[in-house]
């Protein structure tokens, strides 16, 4: 559980000049083709490699200081749309009641529900307008009924702020659009957010979907599943997500050696993404129409 | 380290410098036992949600702790750690 700032400045040091590379990168080549490719890997490391920056500064485990871990936070909630104080208290009653149904607001893929609307959460379908509805919301000083039910009302002023000061940034990011009469400053903020979450849409839906709902035994409603060294530095090495579920004050960069330590207790890992993907379309097909199914893991 | 007494539970800390302090055991957060947690320097660590908490003080400094943990009189004698539970 030792806290170090050393990992989480280099982790991030690596995410930002990958961002300003490949930022570069799209403008240089901005109108020719070359902008389709640029601008895609621009994508995933601002809509889907914030989210592993999101949720491990949040924890407070990316740096021992914590002004970084905020830092960093504020930050990666904005690229991935999400009104950082909100986010915190409904991801601490994720951790609380992991995929109970009517308290963990993280599940994102019900039962009974059809997959295209499933596949439609995924990817940022109402879940991006809704966030942005919110924040006008809040930005008026109003909260939602999910903010009244787990967030502190001490803790309502500063969301009414986050939001304020995030719609000053998609405004400002549609001005300068307007004035220079095109789209491009949207692509680099604001709109990677949705065309960039694509991989975080395959790494995160192995987390939980599919599993035992309402039990508290996270070996049940929770998966590992081993990833390539890329992967895994996209996504900060959550795919070790029993792990994390299990001891969330372990930095993310002794993830994998807690599981090597603890891994004879653990269900079998997945092999690969794909192998945990071959399991969970079926699952979720199947529970689109039968809600008693899910995909049972075998304990040690 | 957990330490029970009756119907209540405590925490016994240590901090980075080695002062010992006595706090109330449950998080005020989430109810988790904080024997559990992780001290660093002088602030312990929430196992179950990461709030954090001054040993010494019983300040919440980090969320999702937003309410003080209570902190009792301790001292070290003879190599034992005495704390007082009641006021």
């Amino acid at each position: 559980m030792k806290r170090r700032d050393l990992p989480g400045i280099a982790h991030t040091t690596s995410w930002f000049a990958a961002l300003g590379l490949f930022g570069w990168l799209g403008h240089i080549s901005w109108g020719s083709w070359w902008a389709v490719g640029t601008f895609l890997i621009y994508g995933v490391l601002y809509g889907s490699m914030s989210d592993s920056r999101w949720h491990e500064c949040g924890h407070r485990t990316a740096f021992r200081t914590k002004w970084m871990n905020d830092f960093v936070y504020y930050i990666a909630s904005f690229m991935m749309f999400r009104e950082p104080e909100m986010s915190r208290w409904s991801h601490a009653r994720h951790h609380s009641d992991t995929n109970v149904v009517g308290r963990d607001s993280e599940i994102t893929i019900r039962r009974g529900v059809p997959l295209y609307k499933s596949v439609g959460v995924l990817v940022g379908f109402p879940a991006i307008p809704s966030e942005l509805a919110r924040w006008i919301k809040n930005a008026r000083g109003k909260m939602s009924t999910e903010q009244i039910d787990f967030q502190p009302k001490e803790t309502f002023r500063t969301s009414v702020w986050n939001a304020r000061i995030y719609l000053t940034i998609i405004v400002c990011s549609i001005i300068v659009a307007v004035l220079l009469r095109s789209f491009e400053p949207l692509m680099y903020v604001g709109l990677p957010s949705i065309y960039g979450r694509w991989l975080l849409i395959l790494f995160a839906v192995t987390q939980h979907a599919g599993l035992a709902e309402n039990v508290l035994d996270h070996r049940l409603n929770t998966r590992t599943v081993y990833m390539n060294p890329l992967s895994r530095w996209i996504y900060w090495n959550m795919n070790y997500h029993i792990e994390h579920h299990l001891y969330p004050s372990v930095p993310s960069h002794q993830l994998k050696r807690l599981h090597m330590a603890i891994k004879d207790q653990l269900p079998t890992p997945y092999p690969s993404l794909a192998s945990a993907l071959r399991e969970i379309v079926p699952a979720l097909r199947r529970q689109a129409k039968d809600t008693s199914y899910f995909v049972h893991r075998q304990l040690p | 380290m957990r330490f029970d007494r009756g119907e209540h539970t405590y925490a016994v800390v240590r901090t980075s410098e080695g002062i010992c302090s006595v706090i109330d055991g449950v998080c005020t957060h989430a109810k988790a036992h904080l024997a559990e947690g992780f001290v660093d320097g002088k602030i312990i660590e929430c196992p179950k949600h990461n709030g954090r908490f001054d040993c010494l003080t019983g300040e919440a400094v980090a969320t999702p702790a937003l309410v003080a943990v209570r902190v009792y009189e301790t001292r070290v004698e003879d190599e034992m750690i005495q704390a007082r539970l009641f006021s």
